[in-house]
């Protein structure tokens, strides 16, 4: 089935796939990215996401299914001077200094000279490389060359922003900086689409989540709205009967028992009553009932499951 | 302009790198050597007897054992600077800031590819000229046709990069590499093979050779430039190695450029459908 193309999404996919060999990297990834918003891209290690942005930025031909980029097939030439890319563990020749590393790779992106005259210096000031303008890129640590492959990707000021764990080897400084360029993106009116292994970053920095496994969706969840599906409860109660434990599976899941702590996760609020009024029917001496919502943390590990080598 | 964008920035690298300074100290250390010892042979013939025609080949025959060491140092030194230019920035992940930018793969291999004929140029032209003027200054020989010459080992050295770069689009450094100097080791054999088969007139011997020839044609394309540079009566009185005794023919010159365009071509069409 042929896709649409869509101006109105930055990102679409369908069924997108990628076979290397025997080995299925990405099984038929479908997912819609709206313009302007900061879209974070979970998945444990080896679900696909890197691959995945490849195909969506041409480095790797997918095996079927489509993509669009800004409306533009994946790959498509032109379209690319309105993408920038930051990739994971940003590495370039390194006897260039950051600001010919800038000049560089703004020229390849068509940006005139008289423009970069100007935008060099700010972006360097921008990712807090100014103090180190002079030095060549074989004497910047790992956090720095993360600045410096950061700046690269906002040269030509793009449209959509591909951020390939960007806050890898920076210190919590580096991170808050990186969260105030992700933002200060998104107000200018770009799309940054983020893959990080950070959770805490991305709960607090996307409007929209996707978590993938084996390429493909999993559950999307959107930032900007409360949920209330997902709600852990801890409960601290004593003379808790195994008929009890058992019967709490009607109303939640994941049901732990430490002692006197018993946690599960509902996926309503409104059940709440009904889950005390049935603990203390069923004898158990109720000290504590706390619902918290899920961390985007803890969202993963129950959708992924501990053991996944995240 | 993206390709000149690239080929000014893989000049600037390729310039950067160590085998490429070491390959000059070599070669300034064999011009100084080249240098001294023109200079005994002819303070040697002073003081002798030996007919001035026959100091001439002499003198000539050195020149172009000069010459053929300025080759073979010309394409192991092209060889060896270019061969992770690709490979190597695929597997660093350094390809991927640059492929994701507005310009089409082929503009970044062939830009690739210009940076490194540029200093395989000035790297010829320093070496060659060089060897050239200390013949003419201190021995007193001038090669035949040396622009001929020039040209022919300039394409022996493109020769050798075109296909680095094709191997380097499939293949790691190291493999890609070997494979190279291994296809140069076969066309060094084989030429020497076909020049053995004029004293004997093995056709056998000869089809070796030029089998040889055809799979890597670079060291038909040196003896070619012999032929154009020795002069014509020492050529056909056998007084140098490289004697006019099998001259590659004009059709394997052409051979050898369809070969690189060939190769180039290959080069270009896998780099652009290969993933990074």
């Amino acid at each position: 089935m042929t896709l649409p193309q869509q101006d109105s999404f930055a990102v679409q996919t369908q069924n997108l796939r990628k076979v290397f060999g025997s080995k299925v990297a990405v099984r038929g990834l479908t997912l819609t990215v709206r313009p302007g918003e900061i879209f974070g891209f979970l998945g444990p290690n080896g679900a696909g996401k890197s691959t995945s942005i490849k195909m969506l930025l041409g480095l790797a031909k997918p095996t079927a299914g489509e993509a669009f980029v800004l409306g533009s097939p994946s790959g498509d030439v032109e379209i690319r001077r309105k993408i920038g890319f930051l990739p994971e563990n940003f590495r370039f020749y390194e006897w260039l200094t950051p600001a010919e590393l800038l000049h560089l790779h703004g020229r390849l992106c068509g940006v005139p000279d008289a423009v970069l005259s100007k935008r060099v210096p700010a972006l360097i000031d921008l990712v807090g490389l100014t103090p180190h303008i002079d030095k060549r890129l074989q004497n910047f640590s790992k956090g720095m060359m993360q600045r410096a492959g950061l700046a690269q990707a906002l040269i030509h000021e793009p449209e959509i922003i591909f951020l390939d764990e960007p806050t890898s080897g920076l210190d919590p400084l580096g991170r808050r900086m990186v969260r105030d360029i992700i933002r200060a993106q998104r107000d200018r009116g770009a799309t940054v689409f983020l893959n990080s292994h950070l959770l805490s970053e991305i709960e607090i920095t996307c409007d929209q989540v996707v978590f993938i496994r084996e390429g493909e969706v999993v559950t999307t969840r959107d930032m900007r709205v409360q949920h209330e599906e997902t709600i852990r409860v801890e409960v601290r109660a004593r003379k808790v009967s195994p008929e009890c434990v058992a019967g709490l599976s009607r109303w939640g899941s994941n049901v732990q028992v430490d002692e006197d702590l018993l946690t599960f996760t509902t996926p309503q609020r409104q059940l709440l009553p009904d889950i005390l009024r049935f603990l203390v029917g069923s004898g158990a001496e109720v000290y504590q009932f706390t619902p918290q919502r899920l961390s985007l943390e803890e969202l993963f590990m129950n959708i992924m499951g501990e053991d996944r080598g995240f | 302009m993206g390709v000149w964008i690239m080929a000014g920035i893989t000049f600037r690298e390729a310039a950067r790198k160590k085998i490429l300074w070491t390959a000059l100290l070599a070669g300034v250390a064999f011009l100084l050597v080249f240098g001294i010892g023109l200079r005994f042979q002819v303070g040697d013939f002073r003081n002798s007897a030996v007919p001035p025609f026959l100091r001439y080949q002499v003198i000539s025959a050195m020149l172009m054992i000069g010459l053929y060491t300025v080759d073979l140092l010309a394409v192991v030194m092209t060889t060896l600077t270019s061969v992770d230019t690709i490979s190597g920035e695929i597997t660093s992940g350094t390809i991927h800031a640059i492929a994701t930018k507005p310009l089409p793969r082929w503009q970044i291999l062939i830009g690739k590819w210009l940076g490194f004929v540029a200093m395989a140029a000035a790297y010829v032209a320093i070496m060659f000229w060089g060897t050239i003027a200390e013949g003419y200054w201190i021995g007193g020989v001038m090669a035949q046709h040396p622009v001929r010459g020039a040209l022919l080992v300039f394409l022996e050295c493109i020769i050798a990069l075109s296909v680095t770069f094709m191997f380097g689009t499939w293949f790691s450094t190291l493999s890609s590499g070997v494979i190279t100097l291994g296809l140069l080791g076969v066309a060094f054999l084989g030429g020497w093979l076909e020049q053995m088969s004029g004293f004997t007139e093995g056709s056998r011997l000869a089809m070796v050779g030029i089998i040889s020839s055809l799979i890597m044609p670079s060291e038909a394309v040196w003896r070619r430039a012999a032929f154009e540079m020795e002069s014509p009566l020492s050529g056909s009185l056998q007084f140098s190695p490289f004697a006019d005794i099998s001259i590659p023919s004009s059709a394997m010159i052409g051979y050898a450029c369809v070969y690189l365009l060939i190769a180039l071509a290959i080069a270009v069409y896998h780099f652009g459908e290969r993933d990074l």
